[in-house]
């Protein structure tokens, strides 16, 4: 696709910063999730991807088919609706199959059951 | 008109949807579009959703733009503890927060906020004694978390939703 020649320079720069601070907030959620000590610890770093990774990465993606295609590209939206909404659905069911293996073996590092104290 | 369309704001949605995902305007496409949007916009009403009524849509478009800010500045904030390698001196750990907050869009839409943010996760929701219980991944002060919840989130969503 050469139509990317009319894509100005500081365009170029500010889709290349976009898609790469994107891909850095992706790959350390990713790291994280490996790193981490605790399963709790570990669910909170994908969303570093799932939230502002992803926002970055679409912005590019817009910014850069818009341009190279002169008519406004917007379907990443959807993208981004979609992941916002879907998310919590399997992150739930994650952490809440963990949360009740941990209460089922008396783990002492989750409460209970919910009380206020 | 409400047999054949029971959830128009529905119908409409997944029309454009349609539209998006294969843009174009050509006859064809919102032939189909239209199509889909009447079959599944009555399948939709035949989940029986509870009635949505958005009273105050100002505070719903001001909500958003809080959350966009606390997104990014939570991002930030994660991003630098895992980067510095810090994860290791951060506390961790569970906070219960009591919720007067009942309409289940309203609570849907709290869960994708939480969500969201990184750092905070939605744990569990008790609905017969409003208790929600998450997880924050740095941790200082319990009664901050319930404070910044109920007042940043719960406040104007059940402006907006009840």
């Amino acid at each position: 696709m050469n139509s990317a020649d009319v894509i100005p320079l500081p365009i170029a720069v500010l889709i290349c910063g976009c898609l790469l601070a994107g891909a850095f907030f992706a790959l350390a959620g990713a790291v994280g999730l490996v790193r981490l000590k605790s399963f709790y610890q570990r669910v909170h770093a994908p969303t570093l991807g799932s939230s502002l990774g992803m926002g970055l990465i679409l912005v590019s993606s817009i910014l850069y088919f818009s341009l190279a295609r002169g008519h406004p590209v917007l379907h990443e939206i959807l993208i981004a609706v979609f992941l916002t909404l879907t998310t919590p659905i399997s992150l739930m069911l994650i952490v809440r199959a963990a949360l009740a293996r941990d209460r089922f073996e008396g783990n002492p590092d989750v409460p209970p059951v919910e009380t206020l104290d | 008109m409400r047999r054949w369309l029971p959830y128009p704001a529905m119908s409409l949605f997944i029309l454009a949807t349609w539209l998006v995902l294969n843009q174009s305007l050509a006859p064809g496409h919102l032939l189909l579009g239209v199509i889909l949007g009447l079959v599944l916009g009555a399948a939709f009403g035949r989940l029986q959703p509870p009635p949505l009524r958005i009273r105050d849509r100002r505070r719903l478009l001001r909500l958003g733009a809080v959350v966009v800010a606390d997104v990014i500045r939570s991002n930030l904030a994660l991003l630098r503890i895992l980067v510095a390698g810090r994860a290791r001196a951060v506390r961790s750990g569970f906070v219960t927060i009591p919720l007067q907050l009942t309409d289940p869009y309203g609570l849907a839409v709290l869960a994708c906020i939480i969500t969201a943010t990184p750092g905070t996760i939605w744990m569990s929701y008790r609905a017969r004694e409003g208790l929600l219980l998450i997880h924050v991944f740095d941790l200082v002060d319990e009664g901050e978390w319930v404070r910044t919840i109920t007042e940043r989130y719960e406040t104007p969503l059940r402006e907006i939703f009840e």
